[in-house]
């Protein structure tokens, strides 16, 4: 697995190795996460994410999904919830730290309980082993 | 654990210690990973010495709660800086103008406190975003519109109080408002308007002046309060929104064209927001750019030659936006239309109808906004890329011809003289009234000295625009003193009468130091230049 967008921040080789060492660890943790869990995480990725991070066809930008369809090119989805390589502490690095004009999110906005949440749904799709 | 300027560690583990026991532990926020998510993501200095800070932040969940920790802040006398949703980003999101200031977060304040549809309007919280009201609209099926902001995760109070703008008629934010509830900077609290009234009920919400002198307008882009309570008017759902694109052909034509588009928003057939571009005029058309740079910027026949080359207009104006009842909207597109086809080559270039409560999946993103439908589509155009973000630049001038002529021409010296690319004409926005108000700016790198050179650019336009007397009307925190003391006329009598009632009601100077520009007795000192 390679941290391609991770790569465009500086200094940040501590949390590349970091996002490399917890894969293992997500898929069992989405693995173990609840229904409800799933579906608080579907509605905060509707409230929070979605706007950026949705599918977008006939010609429509979203910074999100844009910049991921630039950076990736086809090789993994650009949309976040067709992703089957997205751990949460990966989602949760992002969320909490921004990506070139991804801001980052406040506690307030996104509650630590929020981010497991979202994590976990954009983790369920991580094949099982 | 960061500090507030001259505030010793022990005072403010002392002060945090008693704003936990006010909104519990959990809200207050003061380790440096928690405390660096109110940094500004967009800073042009991120990293850098001048980039302002927070030292702490707190999240109250009511209005006593607020009034309480402003009464804890004035015994320790610690600067606050109140955010609604923080998001308003290339102007200074949530991060403080006075660096060290604890920030206030009112997110937590997220409650809709009524939604009138036979009356159209509304009270919410400050932490009520536009995305949150559009949604409860829609759950409990109210026949309302609201007029979100092209990035639709800020919240109406912040918003509309930092004058910022929406696409249709209410689109002049804070136009639209209707009564306030204050948090003052000694922990008192007052509501305007009717609000004041103990007995006026709904009508605080319905008729914005009751009595005495108007005082809201002080309340917005300043420091002069916490507003924890705000109302709106909404716009009973249109029957029919037409959003139409037109162009004319001949360069010539500019002043005049100006001229009839300024009269439509004068007589009402126009009332929502136009966007008026130049699509020829730009430095990525090579031929264009000769043209540009050229002296004298080309001739009407040159431009009217290059147009019939490249089939591109030299005038358009896009998102005209016509919302209401479906025999009024067809009247106003007709006497529009009518009244633009007499310039040469007049062309209605596209039409887009919707009927109430459109899907919001169904309407394309470039005509959400306009219809009150909340979205971060704008990112798709404009956060792409290497950088962090962009600086916006936003002067405000008359919507003439002899003005967009003059501006452009001015932006084009000041990028020149700055050696910073300029990207041609840009057009204007229609967001208030005989005004055209413009976003242009830089993109923000991942590298300081690259954005060093973009805020020394961005402080040679202010200046130089600002000599010529078109200023911005809002503007990032790093550029807030420089803006204020440029509306200087009778030695700066505007910024002195701020500044007196600064002094008058919030005497410690609690709230929002050097805000617009606003800086408190015992700080002026930390102002940017002289008077």
């Amino acid at each position: 697995m390679r941290t391609l967008r991770l790569m465009t921040i500086g200094g940040l080789t501590a949390a590349l190795v970091i996002t490399l060492a917890i894969l293992r660890i997500g898929s069992v943790q989405a693995a173990n996460a609840s229904k409800d869990q799933l579906a608080h995480g579907h509605e905060v990725f509707e409230a929070w994410c979605a706007p950026c991070h949705a599918p977008v066809s006939g010609g429509e930008r979203l910074a999100g999904t844009s910049t991921l369809e630039m950076v990736y090119k086809g090789a993994k989805p650009a949309a976040l919830e067709q992703r089957t390589d997205l751990t949460p502490e990966r989602v949760a690095y992002y969320v909490r730290h921004g990506d070139n004009a991804m801001p980052w999110f406040r506690k307030t906005e996104l509650s630590d309980e929020d981010l497991a949440a979202v994590g976990a749904y954009l983790a369920r799709n991580i094949p099982k082993k | 654990m960061r500090t507030p300027p001259d505030i010793s560690a022990s005072d403010f583990s002392a002060a945090l210690q008693k704003c936990a026991n006010v909104i519990g532990q959990s809200w207050v926020f003061s380790s440096d990973e928690d405390v660096d998510l109110y940094r500004d993501a967009y800073s042009p200095v991120r990293g850098l010495s001048d980039e302002r800070v927070p030292s702490a932040a707190l999240a109250p969940a009511s209005v006593d709660q607020v009034q309480a920790l402003v009464r804890i802040a004035n015994e320790y006398r610690i600067p606050l800086y109140p955010v609604s949703t923080g998001r308003n980003l290339t102007y200074g999101g949530s991060a403080p103008v006075y660096n060290g200031s604890v920030v206030l977060d009112l997110k937590r304040m997220n409650r809709i406190l009524e939604i009138n549809e036979a009356g159209a309007y509304c009270m919410v919280e400050p932490g009520v975003s536009y995305f949150d009201l559009y949604r409860y609209i829609r759950e409990h099926k109210l026949k309302l519109r609201i007029d979100p902001p092209d990035p639709g995760w800020g919240s109406p109070t912040g918003n509309s109080l930092e004058h910022g703008v929406g696409r249709g008629p209410y689109r002049d934010h804070f136009r639209a408002h209707c009564g306030l509830e204050v948090v003052l900077g000694n922990g008192d609290l007052l509501r305007t308007g009717m609000g004041a009234l103990p007995a006026s009920g709904s009508l605080w919400q319905r008729f914005r002046y009751g009595y005495g002198p108007y005082i809201d307008g002080i309340f917005s882009s300043s420091n002069f309060g916490i507003i924890t309570k705000f109302g709106i008017h909404l716009l009973p759902e249109p029957e029919l929104s037409r959003v139409f694109d037109i162009s004319i052909a001949r360069y010539e034509d500019l002043d005049d064209f100006v001229q009839e588009f300024a009269q439509l928003f004068d007589l009402g057939a126009l009332n929502s927001i136009s966007q008026m571009g130049m699509p020829l005029l730009s430095m990525q058309i090579p031929e264009a750019r000769a043209l540009l740079e050229s002296p004298g910027g080309g001739s009407s026949a040159q431009w009217n030659e290059l147009r019939d080359r490249l089939g591109k207009p030299p005038w358009q104006i896009t998102q005209l936006n016509c919302q209401g009842p479906a025999k009024i909207v067809e009247a106003q597109y007709d006497y529009i239309v009518d009244r633009l086809s007499r310039f040469s080559g007049f062309k209605v270039e596209s039409r887009r109808d919707y009927g109430p409560s459109p899907d919001p999946d169904q309407v394309p993103g470039q005509d959400k906004c306009a219809l009150g439908i909340p979205s971060l589509v704008i990112f798709g155009g404009v956060g792409m890329g290497r950088g962090h973000g962009h600086l916006d630049f936003s002067p405000a001038y008359p919507m003439t011809g002899e003005a967009v002529r003059k501006i452009n021409q001015l932006l084009q010296q000041g990028y020149r003289e700055a050696d910073m690319p300029w990207r041609g004409w840009t057009g204007g926005n229609t967001w208030f009234d005989k005004t055209f108000t413009m976003i242009t700016g830089f993109g923000l790198e991942n590298d300081p000295e690259q954005n060093r050179k973009a805020v020394a650019a961005f402080r040679h336009l202010m200046e130089l625009l600002g000599a010529n007397g078109f200023a911005e009307y809002r503007t990032h925190p790093l550029f807030q003193d420089l803006l204020m003391t440029q509306y200087s006329f009778n030695e700066h009598a505007l910024l002195r009468f701020h500044e007196t009632v600064k002094d008058a009601i919030d005497p410690q100077g609690i709230l929002a130091a050097g805000r617009a520009g606003i800086w408190p007795k015992h700080l002026r000192d930390k102002r940017e230049g002289k008077l």
